[in-house]
């Protein structure tokens, strides 16, 4: 960096937080690059992070090159506000981003960075997710060479991810991928959607906010854009399906602590031995326990 | 009788090449290697057409480039020089002035190509029906049960067992995967057909059982073919015409009747009368 | 009448490269196959008669004189000339070749066998099989034979088999090299029978017989080729 360089007041915005303009400014570009191509994973100069790569450096470095004073961060770990790594990561902005909130409220956040889930209350045109991935390429299973993953996917050759698919039926009666779910975007590329569960998938097609797929170590990164179209590889005949947490009797599960029939559960063991279920999404989980006592107290 | 394949000048060398090159190397200098630069010619001004439905051996000793023939049509290699023109029922292509996209598409619909190493031709990291799956995924079908059917089909004409259909063909044996490998090339139902050396390495009587496949469903499907093999015995059970081969050129083309028992050249004569 | 086929001075020597020698096999000869006729080659064993017929069919390249052809829309072509491919098109449809030996596909029945011109002509393979009975019963081949692979079969059944290829396909022009050879009198009779019914089809034929009698009894025309020139004669002739 120019030491004797100083921004013009009225851009000061831009050399806010902990990653230097130009930093930001290649993460921008390879951001405008993603949302101009969906799905494409477009290279950029990942930048070293004040924490280990894989723990989260690629979304990271997009949600400081995207904040501002003004908005509002969520930082979600395998749906959780609370897990560890969630609570660093929003340490780490608070301390070098001033005037940026955040929140553990979905409808209340700007910006979410996400890993593992994508929220369950519907996101909105003004909201933005970051999701951070670990292995940016779906080919990688069945290619090693990168030249040649490259060339499969300009060409749209996805036919040995959908061998995959079928060897997987084949052996098991269905698609055994439960998180990762190659998903074609926008008609040509096909990605890896992050470690989001298969229940999650359904919500990139025609998304209202746009979602930034980062990988720090990988120095990839992509978008799915607002309301693109996110198909999941199936075949026609045996079409993708979601979990569908039904027991034995074919009923639903439902959450244990707030009794919601409508989110992704988490299987707890307890310690005799004996499992339960609750909403992986913990956020969603105290929403519907307060909507609850709340109707619980007016009916009193 | 339509005209499928018509190549002109076909031309490979691999390494940097020269002027020379051309010049110091062929039958009569009795060498490919060019010793002015030392890069190979592994085929020069190679000429043929192939018509519907027939079959043409190319003849000849290893390193005769008679691989790196269909190599280059299979667009596996890049030729240095020549022209190949693919006659589609309307449709022709220019072999080699395709974009990638272009080649690869014609490598999945309209060509099939049998390798002498099934490692080549196969996928082992997957089944028997996920290499004739990963054929038909690569031409649009995404039907499983489609699939599905139309591997278990191929695989029964091409004689391998419909239960061993699920099992990698890792766990076959060398003629099973040759059989494999005959299915997963015919999976699109291409017009046009390239054999490497099929039939080398195997026991005789596999070979002989594989050989009368490759009859039966060019009589079946009028499969257009280019038969590659050192082979006298499969060149006379198989194809029509034949050319021969040596040191990257094309010494002899005739019908396969008459250059078994009327060859014309003095490396012809040798090779036909050292047959067994 | 014009002829389907005129030969005009042919001659075939074969250069061997590696012993370097020329050896002489038909010289000048000239005859004229007519449609329904047959045209019978004799002459002494080495006068390079069945030469001709393979030169007439291109599994020998003529090297000099002209093999006119005229096909069934009525051009000429000149067999020494004429391209691969159309060669390959005149065999399957005009030009048939019975020879002494039968060349087959190993491991296909005689019933296949015999289809298999039929077949190979776009016709349905049991209609094809149905007629290749029909042949066979006429050339006195036991049905018991029908289903198994000719290979193991005695000299005269695989004669019988390959004429029944042979006829099947009804050419306009049949090259037969002593489809006789090794037959007794008894079944030599059930073989003239075909030959008959195909020449009073119109069918022409160009014909080396084992028995002079054979000759007497079919041809339309005999042709006597000249004994061979000693080699080392004919060097001296070029030299000169």
């Amino acid at each position: 960096m120019n030491p004797g360089y100083e921004l013009p007041l009225d851009e000061a915005a831009y050399s806010f937080g902990f990653l230097d303009e130009y930093a930001k400014r290649e993460v921008r570009r390879a951001i405008l690059k993603a949302v101009s191509i969906p799905g494409y994973q477009t290279p950029y100069a990942s930048r070293e992070m004040p924490m280990g790569r894989g723990f989260g450096t690629g979304g990271l470095q997009l949600t400081l090159s995207l904040i501002g004073p003004g908005d509002t961060l969520k930082v979600i770990d395998q749906g959780s506000d609370d897990s560890v790594n969630a609570v660093n990561l929003r340490h780490f902005v608070e301390l070098t981003c001033p005037g940026v909130d955040t929140a553990e409220r979905t409808a209340e956040a700007t910006l979410i960075q996400s890993r593992h889930r994508i929220p369950e209350a519907p996101l909105t045109e003004e909201q933005l997710l970051v999701l951070q991935v670990p292995y940016p390429d779906p080919l990688v299973v069945v290619e090693p060479s990168e030249g040649k993953r490259k060339i499969m996917h300009g060409e749209g050759d996805y036919s040995r991810l959908l061998t995959k698919l079928y060897e997987d039926i084949v052996q098991f009666d269905e698609i055994t991928i439960s998180h990762r779910y190659p998903t074609r975007i926008n008609g040509h590329y096909v990605i890896d959607p992050s470690p989001i569960p298969r229940y999650d998938v359904p919500r990139l097609h025609q998304s209202r906010a746009l979602i930034l797929f980062g990988a720090g170590r990988e120095k990839r990164i992509y978008a799915v854009p607002p309301y693109t179209v996110a198909e999941p590889l199936a075949f026609e005949d045996v079409p993708f399906r979601t979990e569908d947490f039904r027991e034995e009797h074919g009923n639903r599960r439902a959450c244990a602590r707030c009794g919601a029939k409508d989110s992704f559960l988490d299987e707890i063991i307890l310690d005799g031995g004996e499992k339960t279920y609750q909403c992986s999404d913990s956020d969603y989980c105290n929403q519907q326990l307060a909507m609850r006592s709340a109707a619980v107290e007016a009916s009193a | 009788m339509n005209k499928i394949l018509e190549v002109r000048n076909l031309s490979k060398i691999h390494g940097r090449g020269c002027p020379q090159c051309f010049d110091t190397t062929g039958p009569a200098q009795d060498t490919n290697i060019c010793p002015h630069c030392g890069s190979v010619v592994a085929a020069h001004d190679v000429s043929f057409d192939l018509y519907a439905g027939e079959i043409l051996g190319i003849m000849g000793e290893s390193g005769s480039g008679k691989s790196t023939v269909v190599k280059t049509l299979f667009f596996d290699e890049t030729p240095t020089a020549g022209e190949a023109v693919f006659f589609d029922g309307d449709a022709q292509y220019e072999l080699f002035s395709l974009n990638a996209a272009q080649s690869r598409w014609l490598r999945n619909h309209r060509f099939g190509m049998v390798y002498q190493n099934p490692h080549l031709g196969l996928n082992f990291n997957v089944s028997a029906g996920g290499n004739i799956a990963e054929r038909l995924l690569m031409s649009d079908i995404a039907h499983y049960g489609e699939i599905r059917s139309r591997a278990k089909a191929l695989l029964a004409r091409t004689e391998v067992l419909p239960e061993r259909m699920d099992e990698s063909p890792k766990r076959f044996s060398g003629g099973m995967q040759q059989r494999v490998q005959i299915a997963k090339a015919l999976a699109t139902r291409p017009p046009l057909l390239f054999l490497d050396e099929v039939t080398t390495g195997l026991d005789l009587s596999v070979q002989a059982r594989i050989l009368d496949l490759i009859l039966e469903i060019q009589q079946e499907l009028s499969t257009a073919m280019i038969v590659v093999t050192h082979d006298l015995g499969v060149i006379r059970l198989l194809a029509g015409r034949t050319l021969v081969m040596r040191y990257g050129r094309v010494i002899e083309a005739g019908l396969t009747d008459q250059i078994l028992e009327d060859p014309q050249y003095a490396y012809t004569q040798r090779l036909v009368a050292s047959a067994l | 009448m014009e002829p389907i086929l005129r030969v005009d001075g042919l001659s075939k020597h074969f250069q061997l490269h590696e012993q370097q020698k020329l050896i002489p096999s038909c010289i000048n000869v000239s005859l004229e196959v007519y449609s329904g006729q047959l045209t019978a080659l004799i002459g002494p064993t080495g006068a390079g008669k069945s030469s001709v017929l393979k030169c007439v069919y291109r599994t020998y390249l003529p090297s000099s004189g002209r093999i006119l052809f005229f096909d069934a829309k009525g051009r000429e072509i000149d067999l020494a000339l004429a391209s691969e491919h159309q060669m390959l098109e005149l065999r399957s449809r005009e030009i048939g070749f019975v020879t002494q030996f039968l060349h087959c596909l190993p491991r296909k029945s005689a019933l296949d066998v015999v289809s298999e011109p039929l077949v190979a002509r776009g016709a349905g393979r049991e209609s094809a099989r149905e007629k290749a009975a029909e042949l066979l019963a006429m050339l006195n081949v036991p049905e018991r034979l029908w289903g198994v692979p000719p290979a193991t079969f005695s000299g005269g059944e695989k004669q019988r088999i390959n004429l029944a290829r042979g006829l099947i396909a009804r050419p306009r022009l049949l090259l037969l090299d002593e489809p006789t050879a090794s037959l007794d009198p008894a079944t030599t009779d059930r073989v003239v029978e075909p030959i008959e019914t195909i020449k009073a089809e119109g069918v022409a034929m160009l014909a080396i017989f084992h028995h002079p009698e054979l000759v007497r009894r079919l041809a339309d025309r005999v042709v006597e080729l000249a004994p061979p020139v000693v080699a080392t004669e004919l060097l001296e002739t070029c030299a000169h």
